[in-house]
Protein backbone atom coordinates (compact mmCIF):
# COMPACT_ATOMS: atom_id res chain seq x y z
CA UNK A 1 0.00 0.00 0.00
CA UNK A 2 1.75 3.29 -1.47
CA UNK A 3 0.90 7.03 -2.14
CA UNK A 4 -0.67 6.11 -5.17
CA UNK A 5 -2.98 3.55 -3.51
CA UNK A 6 -4.11 5.84 -1.09
CA UNK A 7 -4.99 8.74 -3.45
CA UNK A 8 -6.66 6.08 -5.52
CA UNK A 9 -9.17 4.99 -2.64
CA UNK A 10 -9.48 8.83 -1.91
CA UNK A 11 -10.91 9.06 -5.51
CA UNK A 12 -13.14 6.13 -5.17
CA UNK A 13 -14.40 6.89 -1.58
CA UNK A 14 -15.25 10.41 -3.50
CA UNK A 15 -17.07 9.14 -6.39
CA UNK A 16 -19.01 6.99 -4.00
CA UNK A 17 -19.84 10.02 -1.96
CA UNK A 18 -20.74 12.33 -4.68
CA UNK A 19 -22.88 9.46 -6.47
CA UNK A 20 -24.86 8.28 -3.61
CA UNK A 21 -25.66 12.05 -1.86
CA UNK A 22 -27.01 12.82 -6.08
CA UNK A 23 -28.95 9.61 -5.53
CA UNK A 24 -30.71 10.21 -2.40
CA UNK A 25 -31.86 13.38 -3.05
CA UNK A 26 -33.40 12.25 -6.69
CA UNK A 27 -34.55 9.20 -4.27
CA UNK A 28 -36.81 11.84 -2.56
CA UNK A 29 -37.94 13.10 -5.43
CA UNK A 30 -39.16 9.59 -6.60
CA UNK A 31 -40.72 9.00 -3.41
CA UNK A 32 -42.65 12.23 -3.73
CA UNK A 33 -43.27 10.88 -7.25
CA UNK A 34 -44.40 7.23 -6.77
CA UNK A 35 -46.40 8.11 -3.87
CA UNK A 36 -48.24 10.79 -5.79
CA UNK A 37 -48.46 8.41 -9.18
CA UNK A 38 -50.43 5.55 -7.01
CA UNK A 39 -52.70 7.69 -5.21
CA UNK A 40 -53.31 9.66 -9.18
CA UNK A 41 -51.61 12.46 -8.52
CA UNK A 42 -48.59 14.48 -10.31
CA UNK A 43 -46.60 14.68 -7.58
CA UNK A 44 -43.32 17.63 -7.79
CA UNK A 45 -43.40 19.24 -11.27
CA UNK A 46 -42.43 22.89 -10.83
CA UNK A 47 -38.59 23.11 -9.05
CA UNK A 48 -36.25 22.36 -12.28
CA UNK A 49 -36.89 20.02 -15.42
CA UNK A 50 -39.83 18.09 -14.38
CA UNK A 51 -39.19 19.25 -10.31
CA UNK A 52 -36.15 17.12 -10.67
CA UNK A 53 -34.61 20.13 -8.68
CA UNK A 54 -37.34 19.77 -5.77
CA UNK A 55 -35.56 17.88 -3.48
CA UNK A 56 -32.69 20.53 -3.62
CA UNK A 57 -34.94 23.45 -2.62
CA UNK A 58 -36.02 21.16 -0.03
CA UNK A 59 -32.68 20.65 1.40
CA UNK A 60 -32.11 24.37 0.82
CA UNK A 61 -35.32 25.05 2.89
CA UNK A 62 -34.06 22.67 5.66
CA UNK A 63 -30.95 23.71 6.15
CA UNK A 64 -31.83 27.00 7.08
CA UNK A 65 -33.83 25.87 9.61
CA UNK A 66 -32.90 26.86 13.59
CA UNK A 67 -31.75 23.94 14.94
CA UNK A 68 -33.24 23.87 18.18
CA UNK A 69 -31.56 21.54 21.12
CA UNK A 70 -34.12 20.47 23.60
CA UNK A 71 -32.56 21.80 27.23
CA UNK A 72 -33.05 18.48 28.81
CA UNK A 73 -31.47 16.83 25.93
CA UNK A 74 -27.85 15.36 26.40
CA UNK A 75 -26.30 17.34 23.73
CA UNK A 76 -23.30 15.72 23.52
CA UNK A 77 -25.36 12.25 22.10
CA UNK A 78 -28.42 14.41 20.57
CA UNK A 79 -25.51 15.69 18.05
CA UNK A 80 -23.20 12.40 18.10
CA UNK A 81 -26.68 10.13 16.87
CA UNK A 82 -27.41 11.71 13.56
CA UNK A 83 -23.58 11.41 12.50
CA UNK A 84 -23.70 7.65 13.90
CA UNK A 85 -26.43 7.14 11.31
CA UNK A 86 -25.06 8.84 8.38
CA UNK A 87 -21.44 7.62 9.28
CA UNK A 88 -23.10 3.78 9.03
CA UNK A 89 -25.35 3.87 6.24
CA UNK A 90 -22.26 5.43 4.18
CA UNK A 91 -19.50 3.06 5.24
CA UNK A 92 -21.59 -0.36 4.09
CA UNK A 93 -21.31 1.01 0.59
CA UNK A 94 -17.90 0.45 0.72
CA UNK A 95 -17.50 -3.20 0.36
CA UNK A 96 -19.80 -3.36 -2.70
CA UNK A 97 -18.40 -4.41 -5.56
CA UNK A 98 -19.86 -2.56 -8.94
CA UNK A 99 -17.81 -3.68 -11.56
CA UNK A 100 -16.26 -7.31 -11.87
CA UNK A 101 -13.29 -6.53 -14.29
CA UNK A 102 -10.21 -4.60 -13.41
CA UNK A 103 -8.81 -1.21 -15.49
CA UNK A 104 -5.57 -0.87 -15.99
CA UNK A 105 -4.21 2.51 -14.60
CA UNK A 106 -0.94 3.78 -13.68
CA UNK A 107 0.03 0.90 -14.09
CA UNK A 108 -2.08 -1.13 -11.70
CA UNK A 109 -5.12 -3.02 -11.75
CA UNK A 110 -7.74 -0.79 -10.62
CA UNK A 111 -10.87 -3.02 -8.65
CA UNK A 112 -14.35 -1.65 -8.88
CA UNK A 113 -14.64 -1.66 -5.46
CA UNK A 114 -13.30 0.65 -2.43
CA UNK A 115 -11.94 -2.34 -0.20
CA UNK A 116 -12.23 -6.09 -1.10
CA UNK A 117 -12.47 -7.04 2.29
CA UNK A 118 -12.60 -10.65 2.81
CA UNK A 119 -15.07 -11.08 5.21
CA UNK A 120 -17.30 -8.53 3.40
CA UNK A 121 -20.62 -10.19 4.46
CA UNK A 122 -19.51 -9.74 8.32
CA UNK A 123 -18.33 -6.65 7.48
CA UNK A 124 -22.05 -5.44 5.96
CA UNK A 125 -24.33 -7.32 8.92
CA UNK A 126 -21.76 -5.52 11.41
CA UNK A 127 -22.37 -1.98 10.36
CA UNK A 128 -25.83 -2.85 9.80
CA UNK A 129 -26.07 -3.31 13.39
CA UNK A 130 -24.31 -0.29 14.21
CA UNK A 131 -26.90 1.86 12.65
CA UNK A 132 -29.62 1.25 15.58
CA UNK A 133 -27.04 2.82 17.94
CA UNK A 134 -27.85 5.85 15.97
CA UNK A 135 -31.42 5.60 16.07
CA UNK A 136 -31.50 4.32 20.10
CA UNK A 137 -29.05 7.18 21.33
CA UNK A 138 -30.98 9.70 19.41
CA UNK A 139 -34.13 8.75 21.32
CA UNK A 140 -32.58 8.49 24.29
CA UNK A 141 -30.71 11.52 24.56
CA UNK A 142 -33.42 13.77 23.09
CA UNK A 143 -35.19 13.09 26.70
CA UNK A 144 -38.46 12.97 24.81
CA UNK A 145 -41.29 9.78 25.60
CA UNK A 146 -42.24 9.67 22.11
CA UNK A 147 -38.70 9.59 21.28
CA UNK A 148 -37.52 6.96 23.47
CA UNK A 149 -40.76 4.83 22.91
CA UNK A 150 -39.66 4.90 19.11
CA UNK A 151 -35.40 4.65 20.20
CA UNK A 152 -36.57 1.14 21.57
CA UNK A 153 -38.94 0.10 19.19
CA UNK A 154 -36.07 0.69 17.00
CA UNK A 155 -33.90 -1.26 18.60
CA UNK A 156 -36.11 -4.39 19.07
CA UNK A 157 -37.14 -4.42 15.60
CA UNK A 158 -33.66 -4.15 14.53
CA UNK A 159 -32.23 -7.17 16.90
CA UNK A 160 -34.98 -9.60 16.06
CA UNK A 161 -35.09 -8.99 12.52
CA UNK A 162 -30.72 -8.91 12.52
CA UNK A 163 -31.06 -12.32 13.32
CA UNK A 164 -33.71 -13.59 10.24
CA UNK A 165 -30.96 -11.32 7.92
CA UNK A 166 -27.50 -13.26 8.99
CA UNK A 167 -29.49 -16.44 8.88
CA UNK A 168 -30.69 -15.71 5.21
CA UNK A 169 -26.85 -14.94 4.61
CA UNK A 170 -25.90 -18.20 5.53
CA UNK A 171 -27.14 -19.72 2.80
CA UNK A 172 -25.85 -17.66 0.21
CA UNK A 173 -22.46 -17.98 2.39
CA UNK A 174 -22.91 -22.05 1.99
CA UNK A 175 -23.31 -21.57 -1.64
CA UNK A 176 -20.57 -19.84 -2.40
CA UNK A 177 -17.97 -20.97 0.31
CA UNK A 178 -16.86 -17.56 0.85
CA UNK A 179 -17.56 -14.71 2.88
CA UNK A 180 -15.61 -11.82 0.35
CA UNK A 181 -18.94 -10.09 -1.55
CA UNK A 182 -16.48 -10.41 -4.78
CA UNK A 183 -15.89 -13.64 -4.51
CA UNK A 184 -20.26 -14.38 -4.27
CA UNK A 185 -21.30 -12.15 -7.67
CA UNK A 186 -18.49 -13.92 -9.30
CA UNK A 187 -19.93 -17.12 -8.54
CA UNK A 188 -23.12 -16.02 -9.74
CA UNK A 189 -22.34 -16.32 -13.11
CA UNK A 190 -25.37 -16.36 -15.83
CA UNK A 191 -28.53 -16.99 -14.25
CA UNK A 192 -27.57 -18.59 -11.89
CA UNK A 193 -28.28 -15.97 -9.25
CA UNK A 194 -28.86 -16.50 -5.95
CA UNK A 195 -32.18 -15.75 -6.22
CA UNK A 196 -32.73 -18.68 -8.37
CA UNK A 197 -30.79 -20.88 -5.74
CA UNK A 198 -32.09 -19.56 -2.34
CA UNK A 199 -35.85 -18.35 -3.13
CA UNK A 200 -36.85 -18.74 0.54
CA UNK A 201 -33.55 -16.63 1.89
CA UNK A 202 -33.95 -14.07 -0.82
CA UNK A 203 -37.67 -13.29 0.45
CA UNK A 204 -36.90 -13.47 3.97
CA UNK A 205 -33.32 -11.43 3.65
CA UNK A 206 -36.08 -8.80 1.63
CA UNK A 207 -38.08 -8.75 4.33
CA UNK A 208 -35.57 -8.22 7.17
CA UNK A 209 -33.77 -5.49 4.81
CA UNK A 210 -36.85 -3.80 5.00
CA UNK A 211 -37.24 -3.60 8.48
CA UNK A 212 -33.51 -3.30 8.68
CA UNK A 213 -34.13 0.07 6.73
CA UNK A 214 -37.43 1.08 8.57
CA UNK A 215 -39.52 1.06 5.93
CA UNK A 216 -43.25 0.69 5.60
CA UNK A 217 -44.41 -1.97 6.76
CA UNK A 218 -41.94 -1.97 9.02
CA UNK A 219 -41.53 2.15 10.05
CA UNK A 220 -43.17 1.61 13.81
CA UNK A 221 -40.21 3.51 15.16
CA UNK A 222 -41.30 6.60 13.35
CA UNK A 223 -45.40 5.94 13.56
CA UNK A 224 -46.96 9.69 13.08
CA UNK A 225 -49.86 8.91 14.83
CA UNK A 226 -48.57 7.02 17.67
CA UNK A 227 -44.98 8.52 18.56
CA UNK A 228 -45.39 11.80 16.99
CA UNK A 229 -42.20 11.38 14.73
CA UNK A 230 -40.62 8.65 16.28
CA UNK A 231 -36.85 9.12 17.21
CA UNK A 232 -36.57 11.93 15.89
CA UNK A 233 -39.11 14.01 17.12
CA UNK A 234 -36.57 16.80 18.74
CA UNK A 235 -34.50 17.22 15.73
CA UNK A 236 -34.31 19.99 13.44
CA UNK A 237 -32.63 21.70 10.93
CA UNK A 238 -29.20 19.42 9.49
CA UNK A 239 -29.72 17.54 12.24
CA UNK A 240 -32.85 16.08 10.94
CA UNK A 241 -31.86 16.50 7.26
CA UNK A 242 -29.15 14.41 8.22
CA UNK A 243 -31.34 11.52 9.52
CA UNK A 244 -33.75 12.35 6.47
CA UNK A 245 -30.48 11.44 4.55
CA UNK A 246 -29.23 8.28 6.64
CA UNK A 247 -32.52 6.30 5.99
CA UNK A 248 -32.66 7.20 2.12
CA UNK A 249 -29.36 6.30 2.26
CA UNK A 250 -29.57 2.92 3.96
CA UNK A 251 -32.11 2.24 1.22
CA UNK A 252 -29.59 2.30 -1.38
CA UNK A 253 -27.24 0.25 0.99
CA UNK A 254 -29.65 -2.22 1.46
CA UNK A 255 -30.52 -1.93 -2.08
CA UNK A 256 -27.10 -2.63 -3.16
CA UNK A 257 -26.42 -5.88 -0.43
CA UNK A 258 -29.64 -7.17 -1.83
CA UNK A 259 -28.45 -6.45 -5.78
CA UNK A 260 -24.87 -8.43 -4.66
CA UNK A 261 -26.08 -11.24 -2.86
CA UNK A 262 -29.12 -12.15 -4.74
CA UNK A 263 -29.47 -10.69 -8.26
CA UNK A 264 -26.14 -11.61 -9.21
CA UNK A 265 -24.15 -7.83 -8.77
CA UNK A 266 -22.84 -6.53 -11.45
CA UNK A 267 -23.24 -10.06 -13.70
CA UNK A 268 -25.03 -9.38 -16.94
CA UNK A 269 -26.10 -12.81 -18.34
CA UNK A 270 -23.65 -14.64 -21.61
CA UNK A 271 -21.95 -11.08 -21.28
CA UNK A 272 -18.62 -13.37 -21.61
CA UNK A 273 -19.82 -14.51 -25.07
CA UNK A 274 -19.76 -11.56 -26.73
CA UNK A 275 -16.18 -10.91 -26.31
CA UNK A 276 -15.86 -7.35 -25.66
CA UNK A 277 -12.68 -5.32 -24.73
CA UNK A 278 -12.33 -4.62 -21.11
CA UNK A 279 -13.66 -1.23 -21.10
CA UNK A 280 -17.00 -1.60 -22.59
CA UNK A 281 -17.13 -4.29 -20.29
CA UNK A 282 -16.27 -2.56 -17.52
CA UNK A 283 -19.53 0.08 -18.37
CA UNK A 284 -21.92 -2.78 -19.07
CA UNK A 285 -21.29 -3.94 -15.48
CA UNK A 286 -21.20 -0.91 -14.07
CA UNK A 287 -25.07 -0.10 -15.66
CA UNK A 288 -26.26 -3.57 -15.48
CA UNK A 289 -25.61 -3.30 -11.06
CA UNK A 290 -26.81 0.56 -11.11
CA UNK A 291 -30.10 -0.63 -13.39
CA UNK A 292 -30.23 -3.47 -10.63
CA UNK A 293 -29.86 -0.98 -7.69
CA UNK A 294 -32.70 1.09 -9.06
CA UNK A 295 -35.03 -1.63 -9.53
CA UNK A 296 -34.53 -2.58 -6.15
CA UNK A 297 -35.20 1.15 -4.64
CA UNK A 298 -38.01 1.36 -7.27
CA UNK A 299 -39.59 -2.09 -5.08
CA UNK A 300 -38.96 -0.21 -1.85
CA UNK A 301 -40.72 3.02 -2.48
CA UNK A 302 -43.53 0.57 -3.97
CA UNK A 303 -43.74 -1.23 -1.09
CA UNK A 304 -43.91 2.08 1.09
CA UNK A 305 -47.13 3.18 -0.54
CA UNK A 306 -48.88 -0.38 -1.22
CA UNK A 307 -48.84 -1.46 2.50
CA UNK A 308 -49.71 0.22 5.98
CA UNK A 309 -47.59 -0.21 8.90
CA UNK A 310 -48.10 -3.43 10.77
CA UNK A 311 -49.19 -3.83 14.83
CA UNK A 312 -46.03 -4.03 17.10
CA UNK A 313 -46.97 -7.36 18.02
CA UNK A 314 -47.56 -8.68 14.74
CA UNK A 315 -43.83 -7.06 13.89
CA UNK A 316 -42.39 -9.22 16.62
CA UNK A 317 -44.64 -12.04 15.85
CA UNK A 318 -43.57 -12.34 12.51
CA UNK A 319 -39.72 -11.37 13.46
CA UNK A 320 -39.23 -14.51 15.73
CA UNK A 321 -41.83 -16.99 15.07
CA UNK A 322 -42.23 -16.85 10.93
CA UNK A 323 -39.19 -15.58 9.79
CA UNK A 324 -36.66 -16.94 12.17
CA UNK A 325 -38.02 -20.35 11.72
CA UNK A 326 -38.28 -20.04 8.38
CA UNK A 327 -34.62 -18.78 8.07
CA UNK A 328 -33.53 -21.58 10.24
CA UNK A 329 -35.10 -24.51 7.86
CA UNK A 330 -33.83 -22.83 4.64
CA UNK A 331 -29.62 -23.40 6.63
CA UNK A 332 -30.73 -26.86 6.60
CA UNK A 333 -31.97 -27.63 3.89
CA UNK A 334 -29.40 -25.67 1.62
CA UNK A 335 -27.18 -27.75 3.80
CA UNK A 336 -28.67 -31.04 3.01
CA UNK A 337 -29.27 -30.29 -0.48
CA UNK A 338 -25.23 -29.23 -0.85
CA UNK A 339 -24.18 -32.40 0.99
CA UNK A 340 -26.16 -34.77 -1.28
CA UNK A 341 -24.74 -32.66 -4.68
CA UNK A 342 -21.27 -33.67 -3.21
CA UNK B 1 -79.82 -5.14 25.89
CA UNK B 2 -79.13 -6.64 22.68
CA UNK B 3 -75.24 -7.69 22.15
CA UNK B 4 -73.89 -8.12 18.68
CA UNK B 5 -71.07 -10.07 18.51
CA UNK B 6 -68.54 -9.89 15.41
CA UNK B 7 -67.14 -13.67 14.25
CA UNK B 8 -63.55 -13.07 14.13
CA UNK B 9 -62.32 -13.12 10.30
CA UNK B 10 -59.73 -16.21 10.25
CA UNK B 11 -57.09 -16.07 7.34
CA UNK B 12 -56.60 -18.58 5.16
CA UNK B 13 -52.90 -20.27 4.96
CA UNK B 14 -52.48 -17.85 1.96
CA UNK B 15 -53.59 -14.66 3.55
CA UNK B 16 -51.15 -15.78 6.92
CA UNK B 17 -48.35 -15.76 3.89
CA UNK B 18 -48.48 -12.54 3.84
CA UNK B 19 -46.48 -12.16 0.44
CA UNK B 20 -49.20 -13.36 -1.54
CA UNK B 21 -51.35 -10.47 -0.46
CA UNK B 22 -49.24 -7.74 -0.68
CA UNK B 23 -47.54 -8.94 -4.42
CA UNK B 24 -51.62 -8.39 -4.59
CA UNK B 25 -51.70 -4.79 -3.52
CA UNK B 26 -48.82 -3.93 -5.30
CA UNK B 27 -49.92 -5.14 -8.87
CA UNK B 28 -52.92 -2.78 -7.71
CA UNK B 29 -51.18 0.28 -6.70
CA UNK B 30 -49.32 -0.37 -10.07
CA UNK B 31 -52.03 0.03 -12.18
CA UNK B 32 -53.26 3.24 -10.55
CA UNK B 33 -49.67 4.07 -11.21
CA UNK B 34 -50.38 3.92 -15.09
CA UNK B 35 -53.64 5.16 -14.68
CA UNK B 36 -54.85 8.90 -16.02
CA UNK B 37 -54.37 11.29 -13.42
CA UNK B 38 -56.24 13.52 -11.35
CA UNK B 39 -54.72 16.63 -10.66
CA UNK B 40 -55.65 19.98 -12.02
CA UNK B 41 -52.47 21.87 -12.77
CA UNK B 42 -54.11 25.00 -11.54
CA UNK B 43 -52.57 28.48 -11.61
CA UNK B 44 -52.18 27.15 -15.54
CA UNK B 45 -55.87 25.07 -15.70
CA UNK B 46 -58.60 26.97 -13.95
CA UNK B 47 -61.40 25.65 -12.86
CA UNK B 48 -64.92 27.22 -14.18
CA UNK B 49 -66.79 26.93 -11.59
CA UNK B 50 -70.94 25.85 -12.15
CA UNK B 51 -74.20 27.88 -11.39
CA UNK B 52 -74.37 27.18 -7.80
CA UNK B 53 -71.17 28.11 -6.77
CA UNK B 54 -71.17 30.25 -3.95
CA UNK B 55 -68.17 32.91 -5.05
CA UNK B 56 -67.40 36.44 -3.35
CA UNK B 57 -70.95 38.49 -3.62
CA UNK B 58 -70.67 41.09 -5.97
CA UNK B 59 -73.19 44.05 -7.23
CA UNK B 60 -75.44 43.41 -10.65
CA UNK B 61 -74.43 46.31 -12.87
CA UNK B 62 -77.29 46.86 -15.28
CA UNK B 63 -76.83 47.34 -19.57
CA UNK B 64 -77.44 51.12 -19.12
CA UNK B 65 -74.54 51.46 -16.25
CA UNK B 66 -76.92 51.56 -13.27
CA UNK B 67 -76.20 49.63 -10.27
CA UNK B 68 -79.79 47.45 -9.66
CA UNK B 69 -79.10 48.24 -6.11
CA UNK B 70 -82.02 50.60 -4.38
CA UNK B 71 -79.84 50.65 -0.82
CA UNK B 72 -82.86 49.15 1.09
CA UNK B 73 -80.29 47.95 3.67
CA UNK B 74 -81.53 44.70 3.92
CA UNK B 75 -78.32 42.79 2.78
CA UNK B 76 -76.20 44.69 5.33
CA UNK B 77 -79.02 43.78 8.25
CA UNK B 78 -79.17 39.90 7.17
CA UNK B 79 -75.08 39.43 7.00
CA UNK B 80 -74.21 37.22 9.70
CA UNK B 81 -70.63 38.36 9.65
CA UNK B 82 -71.72 42.25 9.46
CA UNK B 83 -69.37 42.27 6.07
CA UNK B 84 -71.74 44.67 4.75
CA UNK B 85 -71.82 48.54 4.77
CA UNK B 86 -74.55 50.61 3.06
CA UNK B 87 -74.75 54.36 2.56
CA UNK B 88 -77.64 55.73 0.53
CA UNK B 89 -78.41 58.81 -1.23
CA UNK B 90 -81.16 60.14 -3.67
CA UNK B 91 -81.36 59.94 -6.76
CA UNK B 92 -82.81 63.03 -8.70
CA UNK B 93 -86.07 60.81 -9.26
CA UNK B 94 -88.09 60.96 -6.99
CA UNK B 95 -88.39 58.19 -4.13
CA UNK B 96 -85.55 56.54 -5.57
CA UNK B 97 -82.31 55.72 -3.90
CA UNK B 98 -79.27 54.28 -4.85
CA UNK B 99 -76.13 53.19 -2.14
CA UNK B 100 -73.31 56.48 -2.29
CA UNK B 101 -70.79 53.53 -0.54
CA UNK B 102 -70.79 50.06 -0.68
CA UNK B 103 -68.52 47.63 0.72
CA UNK B 104 -68.07 44.41 1.47
CA UNK B 105 -65.03 43.47 3.47
CA UNK B 106 -64.28 39.80 2.00
CA UNK B 107 -62.22 39.27 4.93
CA UNK B 108 -65.25 39.08 7.10
CA UNK B 109 -67.54 37.60 4.05
CA UNK B 110 -68.13 33.70 4.86
CA UNK B 111 -69.93 33.34 1.67
CA UNK B 112 -72.96 32.07 3.14
CA UNK B 113 -75.20 34.07 0.11
CA UNK B 114 -77.91 35.12 2.79
CA UNK B 115 -77.36 38.77 0.99
CA UNK B 116 -77.95 37.06 -2.35
CA UNK B 117 -81.07 35.58 -0.78
CA UNK B 118 -82.64 38.58 0.91
CA UNK B 119 -82.24 41.04 -1.67
CA UNK B 120 -85.67 42.50 -3.02
CA UNK B 121 -83.93 43.55 -6.55
CA UNK B 122 -81.69 40.91 -7.09
CA UNK B 123 -79.04 43.39 -7.09
CA UNK B 124 -76.28 41.24 -5.02
CA UNK B 125 -75.53 37.58 -6.47
CA UNK B 126 -72.37 35.50 -5.48
CA UNK B 127 -70.01 35.62 -8.70
CA UNK B 128 -68.05 32.79 -9.63
CA UNK B 129 -64.92 35.00 -8.84
CA UNK B 130 -62.99 32.38 -5.99
CA UNK B 131 -58.97 34.17 -6.41
CA UNK B 132 -59.13 36.61 -4.02
CA UNK B 133 -55.28 37.59 -2.60
CA UNK B 134 -55.18 40.54 0.01
CA UNK B 135 -51.42 41.63 1.42
CA UNK B 136 -53.11 44.31 3.22
CA UNK B 137 -56.07 44.52 5.61
CA UNK B 138 -57.46 47.50 3.56
CA UNK B 139 -57.45 46.02 0.17
CA UNK B 140 -59.57 43.21 1.41
CA UNK B 141 -62.56 45.61 1.69
CA UNK B 142 -63.94 46.05 -1.98
CA UNK B 143 -66.14 49.68 -2.53
CA UNK B 144 -68.35 49.83 -5.71
CA UNK B 145 -64.97 49.83 -7.87
CA UNK B 146 -64.33 46.76 -7.43
CA UNK B 147 -67.94 45.06 -6.85
CA UNK B 148 -69.69 45.73 -9.94
CA UNK B 149 -70.17 43.34 -12.47
CA UNK B 150 -71.82 43.79 -15.80
CA UNK B 151 -75.82 41.35 -16.07
CA UNK B 152 -73.91 39.19 -18.79
CA UNK B 153 -71.15 38.06 -17.13
CA UNK B 154 -73.56 36.97 -14.52
CA UNK B 155 -76.10 34.99 -16.69
CA UNK B 156 -75.61 32.03 -15.43
CA UNK B 157 -75.75 32.54 -11.33
CA UNK B 158 -78.80 35.09 -12.30
CA UNK B 159 -80.56 32.17 -14.44
CA UNK B 160 -79.89 29.55 -11.60
CA UNK B 161 -81.81 31.87 -9.30
CA UNK B 162 -84.71 32.28 -11.04
CA UNK B 163 -85.00 28.24 -12.02
CA UNK B 164 -84.36 27.51 -7.98
CA UNK B 165 -86.74 30.33 -6.57
S1 LIG C 1 -72.34 36.19 1.56
FE1 LIG C 1 -73.06 36.20 3.68
S2 LIG C 1 -71.30 36.93 4.80
FE2 LIG C 1 -70.90 37.46 2.69
S3 LIG C 1 -71.65 39.51 2.48
FE3 LIG C 1 -73.34 38.17 1.91
S4 LIG C 1 -74.51 37.89 3.77
FE4 LIG C 1 -72.53 38.73 4.37
S1 LIG D 1 -80.46 44.19 -0.29
FE1 LIG D 1 -80.05 44.49 -2.45
S2 LIG D 1 -81.05 46.46 -2.90
FE2 LIG D 1 -80.89 46.32 -0.68
S3 LIG D 1 -78.99 47.36 -0.20
FE3 LIG D 1 -78.50 45.21 -0.41
S4 LIG D 1 -77.90 45.00 -2.54
FE4 LIG D 1 -78.94 46.95 -2.37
Amino acid sequence: MDFIDIVIALIKIVVMFAVVLVTVAELVYTERKISAWIQNRIGPNRVGWRGLLQPYADVIKLVLKEDIVPTAANRFIHTLAPIISIGVAFSTLAVIPIAGETISMFGREIQMVIADVNVGVLYVLALTSMGVYGLTLSGWSSNNKYSLLGGLRSSAQMISYELSMGLSVIGVIMITGSLQLTEIVSHQSGWMWNMVLQPVGFITFVVAAFAETNRTPFDLPEAEPELVGGYHTEYSSFKFALFFLAEYANMITASAIIVTLYFGGWQVPYLELLALPTGVVVVLQILAFIVKVAFMLFVFQWVRWTVPRFRYDQLMDLGWKVMLPIALANVIVTGIVILLIQ
Amino acid sequence: MEVRTQDKYTLTFWEKLYIPEILKGMKLTLEQMLKKKDTREYPEEKWVPPPSYRGAPVLVLERNGVERCVACGLCSRVCPALAIEVQAAETEHEKERYPELFEINMLRCIFCGFCEEVCPEEAIVMSPTYEMVFTRYEDAIFGKDKLLMSAEELAPRLEFLRSHR
